[in-house]
């Protein structure tokens, strides 16, 4: 199923993505089926993304009070901290919002889908499916996705908003930037393909991160320590192809 | 049934949750959003600009230096060509006189606009509908740049030493 020792590397690289391209029409027809379940999918959100929801907000607030101290003490120098505003709401909703989320994404929900979904090959679960004339694309992998995609940019946003409050807190209530300033120079200058930049990302990022936990859980090695080096690929690859994507993204949007 | 119910709970908070978010971004952050700021209490007075510069809404007014309220809308008064700004002056500033002036002044060098306003002499107080009748434009950094250039080269073409050479020819 994956690529065999003695294909030279290029050659294997080119063949896992030919394999991943595939996997991933196999899950589009199956995402349809998948649709007429919308329980499967509620419980995949709720796995994905709600639980995720603790850890994105906490990172998104320290993110967002971060920014808010580092951009004081560089636009003071200028003397124009009332610019706070736009430099955390650009910053926030342009990259660390959907980067970083994504980024947490893979580490939280994109491992969990790949060791569940590799041990349940692990353990014959998958096998038995087919045994019995169920398609585990349908009823196994293809909500887990679907949950994925759908979590990935609300998550997002949450963080966005959440980061926003946070650089409100440190920039207004404890550095003294200007309440007003900061709101009316960040509505001012930030406009709505800004936003719409931030949610194309993060959709984008999200669709990556759940294809690629998806797609090496269900080729993992039926053994525990294929499992565990199934979960180490999923936040290796994810990690690198949202890096990637991004620059990609920021370079079509510019 | 007591799973399924925690299940579709969270499930809910979370996709209104997010949404609430996507919400908040799409209309509150863009300057093109709706806005849905709550007016809060104070009083309003207007004043009339030739140029208001890139003052915008929710931009703050001050006195000595001190917050006294914000710019709440600015609008073009089509038969005076001018800029009519209307502010919002918090209620426990109830004590300025209505002939002060209010001038639009920048944070900084590279800051936002600001409305400043300087206390007149009359001992009738600025009450709400207001109007505030001495005002200064915004200063534009560009026509300043330009006009000091203008100075420079009426002086030469007549015949004056220009500001920055005249070391050279006492050489």
């Amino acid at each position: 199923m994956s690529a065999r020792p003695r294909d030279s590397l290029p050659i294997s690289a080119i063949r896992v993505t030919g394999q991943v391209a595939l996997f991933l029409l196999q899950l589009l027809v199956q995402c349809g089926a998948a649709l007429g379940r919308p329980r499967l999918i509620v419980l995949q959100i709720y796995n994905a993304g709600a639980r995720s929801l603790i850890i994105v907000m906490l990172s998104g607030l320290f993110v967002g009070m971060v920014l808010g101290l580092q951009g004081f003490d560089l636009l003071q120098r200028f003397g124009s901290e009332d610019a706070l505003g736009i430099a955390a709401a650009l910053s926030l909703i342009k990259e660390l919002g959907p980067v970083i989320t994504a980024l947490l994404f893979a580490g939280r929900a994109g491992t969990s889908l790949t060791s569940e979904i590799g041990l349940m090959r692990a353990t014959d679960q998958i096998t038995a499916m087919q045994v019995m004339a169920v398609d585990p694309m349908r009823y196994v992998v293809a909500p887990r996705f679907l949950g994925g995609v759908v979590a990935m940019p609300l998550l997002a946003c949450v963080f966005n908003v959440v980061g926003l409050l946070g650089a409100h807190l440190v920039g207004v209530q404890l550095m003294g930037v200007d309440r007003g300033a900061f709101w009316s120079q960040m509505q001012g200058s930030v406009v709505l393909n800004d936003v719409m930049e931030g949610v194309v990302k993060s959709c984008v990022f999200g669709l990556a991160c759940s294809l690629i936990a998806v797609h090496s859980g269900y080729t993992a090695a039926p053994t525990a320590e294929g499992v565990g080096l199934a979960t180490t690929r999923t936040v290796v690859a994810s990690s690198v192809l949202i890096l990637l994507l991004d620059y990609m993204l920021t370079a079509a949007f510019l | 049934m007591r799973a399924t119910r925690t299940l579709e709970i969270g499930t809910g908070l979370f996709v209104l949750l997010g949404f609430a978010a996507l919400f908040f971004l799409l209309t509150q952050l863009p300057a093109n959003g709706i806005r849905l700021a709550g007016s809060a209490a104070g009083y309003h007075v207007t004043a009339e600009f030739d140029n208001v510069g890139d003052l915008k809404s929710g931009s703050p007014v001050t006195m000595a230096g001190v917050r006294v309220g914000e710019v709440e809308a600015i609008r073009f008064d089509s038969r005076s060509y001018k800029a009519v700004v209307s502010l919002r002056i918090d209620s426990q500033f109830d004590r300025i006189p209505d002939d002060s002036d209010a001038s639009i002044q920048t944070q900084g060098l590279l800051g936002g606009k600001y409305i400043g306003i300087g206390p007149g002499g009359s001992d009738a107080y600025l009450k709400d509908g207001g109007r505030i009748e001495l005002t200064q434009s915004a200063i534009v950094l560009e026509n300043l740049i330009n006009k000091l250039f203008a100075s420079f080269v009426s002086k030469d073409s007549s015949g004056g030493q220009p500001v920055g050479a005249g070391s050279e020819k006492d050489r």
